[in-house]
């Protein structure tokens, strides 16, 4: 079997993947802390103010790539949720739950940032904007999810459940999208956009950049170390989760269910 | 000369919800002509056996054979009658139109008319009252007419023997004596305290661990 | 076996409508509360009401129909019949779509019938009626289908008022821009036919799709 595959396999067995992001995450959370400085850092100070919108424009370092992320994680979340359907991988179901939290923390960022943004143009916090206006609607698609798997019982049926609200989600998002650039237009003419129309200088790109990296390793080390969590609160009575709380390295073996006996007798 | 196979033949079943086990693994068939008896204390597993069986629930591991085939939905449909603990039936409806929607819904056994179902069981004369008005018993009764009606060769029965009196027990196992001799099998569960169909039966014991 | 089946259910149902007449005017009756409301909090004056009437009536009758969602599988699953529903011969995906077209001509068509009427208490422009009637012949089977995924993934849940609103909304946000712009652009005077053919192209899809996904979600509920 070629390694790739053995991996994923691997990976589908909950000691082996709680080894796994019990490494990886605290990996990804410091990369994500560094590069994170230095795009900061290059947005504050190294670019240069913009020339209709002065230094107000500095927010779109986190607004843009929040953005792409909240709708990233849930493309992300759907594709996850449709493999755990299909195929009914246990860790697909974490993966896929796990995402929805962070998901719509970036959601949340880019709708703040996004009117703090705009308040210096509108005039108001808040104008309804076609792109933010699917972002709220992304949000509220969301806490839908977010719901529904905390409303049943089954941890699996309610991640199955979940899942495909996110796959139908996901399918009529684009058709979200257009409805509303639709409405927007018909009610209220050209908006002044956000970005104001035009190109991005090259000078301005780096740090822009720089963050989309470093919030999808952020995303990175917050999707493993939720599923981590996840994965241990699901495996909670099995006997590697036992030694492991007790401190002794996990070996992964199952506990016996020693449960039916079939008897056959004549009546 | 080769024997026919089994009606249903399960190897290796297992089922676990919320990472607790609830059986497993389990081997078993059904004949033709033969009966199933899952014996088991409440808890058990034995309606959630019945259930995946019944193509309800998917189990964790092993698989299904109807008629020597995978089980299909399409298959099970074909091949499986069902019996669980909840009547199907609607409050507002009659006795005749509660039979007649479900009739129209599985399909019908040729020669067998609604009517002459509800003679059978007992509720002859009650084509037209509304489910609502039939007692536990009687509602019991009127599911078991659905399920004489059924042209599957295979029922699955949970708890058939629950809300009856005497008479009410006695009517199942010649019901199922009756579908036997005609070739159909069953799987019932029961607690134990009641008798068994006299016929042809084995018992499928479940138990918790100590 | 299809044919039998729906037959089957599409008698059933109306067996049931009739025996409980009443409730289908429920739904009809919340839209006549919500315009009772929405005249009153507006002040009641001809031109502050005409304005709003299309939107309002649009909104009135979603939110009915978000409400009747509740019956639209409740009783099955309660008494076993969806289980059966299960275990039929006929694929689970076509009994949801008799069922949701019965339960949508039992609580959406009395909307319809009931919307000149209401209409006429917003003081609805004469000339919007016939696209408003058309975006909502053609919206309210969407919704009612759209709905119907919802309600499936939350079959068997007690409570689920709120979460079943939370979850359904987003999804019908464009059914909403298309039906309320397509009477927004009548306002103006100008052509509807392009609201109303993406509705017709969303029922459409919604038709073919909307089934299967609540298919898979009762399983999934009743799992």
């Amino acid at each position: 079997m070629h390694p790739l595959v053995r991996w994923f396999h691997q990976l589908g067995s909950p000691p082996y993947f709680d080894r796994f992001a019990a490494r990886w995450a605290p990996v990804s959370y410091v990369l994500a802390l560094v590069v994170m400085a230095y795009g900061l850092w290059a947005a504050l100070f190294q670019v240069p103010a913009d020339y209709q919108q002065g230094d107000s424009f500095r927010i779109l370092y986190i607004h843009v790539p929040s953005a792409w992320m909240s709708l990233f994680v849930f493309g992300l979340m759907a594709f996850y949720a449709a493999i755990a359907l299909i195929w009914r991988i246990k860790l697909c179901e974490i993966l896929a739950m796990a995402c929805a939290a962070p998901g719509a923390a970036f959601t949340l960022i880019t709708l703040a940032t996004g009117s703090i943004w705009g308040k210096p143009m509108w005039g108001t916090w808040w104008d309804w904007d076609p792109r933010l206006t699917t972002e709220l609607i992304l949000l509220f698609l969301y806490f839908g999810v977010i719901g529904l798997y905390n409303a049943i019982e089954d941890r699996r049926a309610a991640a199955r459940a979940a899942g495909l609200l996110a796959i139908v989600g996901v399918a009529l998002l684009p058709v979200i999208r257009y409805s509303v650039v639709w409405w927007n237009s018909l009610h209220q003419g050209q908006t002044i956009s956000l970005m104001g129309g035009s190109k991005m200088d090259d000078s301005m790109l780096p740090p822009l950049f720089a963050m989309i990296v470093a919030t999808k390793l952020w995303f990175i080390g917050s999707l493993l170390a939720r599923a981590r969590a996840d994965n241990l609160r699901r495996e909670a009575g099995k006997d590697w989760v036992l030694r492991l709380s007790q401190g002794t390295p996990s070996q992964g073996r199952q506990s016996k269910d020693t449960l039916t006996q079939v008897k056959d007798r004549a009546p | 000369m080769s024997t026919p196979p089994p009606l249903l033949a399960a190897r290796g079943l297992r089922f676990a919800r919320n990472e607790q086990p609830v059986f497993g693994p389990l081997a078993f068939a059904v004949d033709a002509g033969e009966a199933l008896l899952v014996q088991g204390d409440n808890g058990a597993g034995k309606t959630t056996l019945l259930r995946v069986l019944a193509g309800l629930l998917r189990a964790d591991a092993g698989e299904i054979d109807i008629d020597g085939r995978p089980a299909a939905p399409s298959l099970r449909a074909r091949a499986i009658a069902y019996l669980g603990h909840l009547p199907a039936l609607k409050a507002d409806l009659t006795a005749s139109e509660n039979l007649a929607f479900l009739c129209g819904l599985h399909g019908r056994r040729r020669g067998q008319l609604p009517d002459s179902a509800l003679a059978i069981v007992g509720l002859a004369g009650y084509q037209d009252t509304p489910a609502r008005q039939l007692s536990a018993g009687q509602k019991k009764r009127l599911s078991l007419a659905r399920l004489w009606l059924a042209p599957t060769p295979l029922w699955l029965l949970d708890e058939p023997y629950a809300n009856l009196d005497l008479e009410g027990i006695n009517l199942v196992n010649r019901m199922v004596q009756a579908h036997l001799r005609e070739g159909g099998a069953a799987l019932l569960t029961t607690h134990g305290a009641y008798a068994a169909p006299p016929v042809r039966t084995r018992m499928l014991t479940l138990e918790r661990p100590a | 076996m299809m044919r039998q089946a729906a037959m089957a259910l599409v008698v059933r149902d109306i067996r049931l409508l009739w025996r409980r007449r009443g409730d289908a005017l429920q739904p009809a009756l919340f839209a006549l509360l919500v315009v009772v409301l929405f005249a009153l909090a507006l002040g009641g004056e001809a031109r502050a009401l005409e304005r709003v009437a299309a939107p309002v009536l649009w909104v009135a009758v979603l939110l009915a129909g978000l409400l009747a969602l509740d019956t639209l599988f409740r009783g099955d699953a309660e008494d076993g019949s969806l289980e059966q529903w299960m275990l039929a011969p006929v694929p689970l995906s076509w009994l949801v779509l008799v069922r949701t077209f019965m339960h949508w001509a039992t609580t959406a068509l009395p909307l319809l019938v009931a919307t000149p009427l209401l209409g006429e208490l917003l003081h609805l422009p004469r000339a919007q009626l016939p696209v408003l009637l058309a975006s909502l012949a053609l919206g309210t089977p969407l919704l009612s289908l759209l709905g119907a995924v919802v309600a499936a993934l939350t079959v068997g849940m007690r409570r689920s008022g709120i979460l079943v609103a939370l979850l359904a909304l987003p999804l019908y946000v464009p059914v909403l821009v298309f039906g309320a712009g397509a009477v927004a652009l009548a306002a103006q005077g100008q052509d509807a036919l392009a609201p109303l053919l993406y509705l017709g192209a969303g029922l459409v899809l919604a038709l073919v799709l909307a089934p299967l996904a609540a298919a898979a979600a009762i399983r999934i509920a009743l799992s």
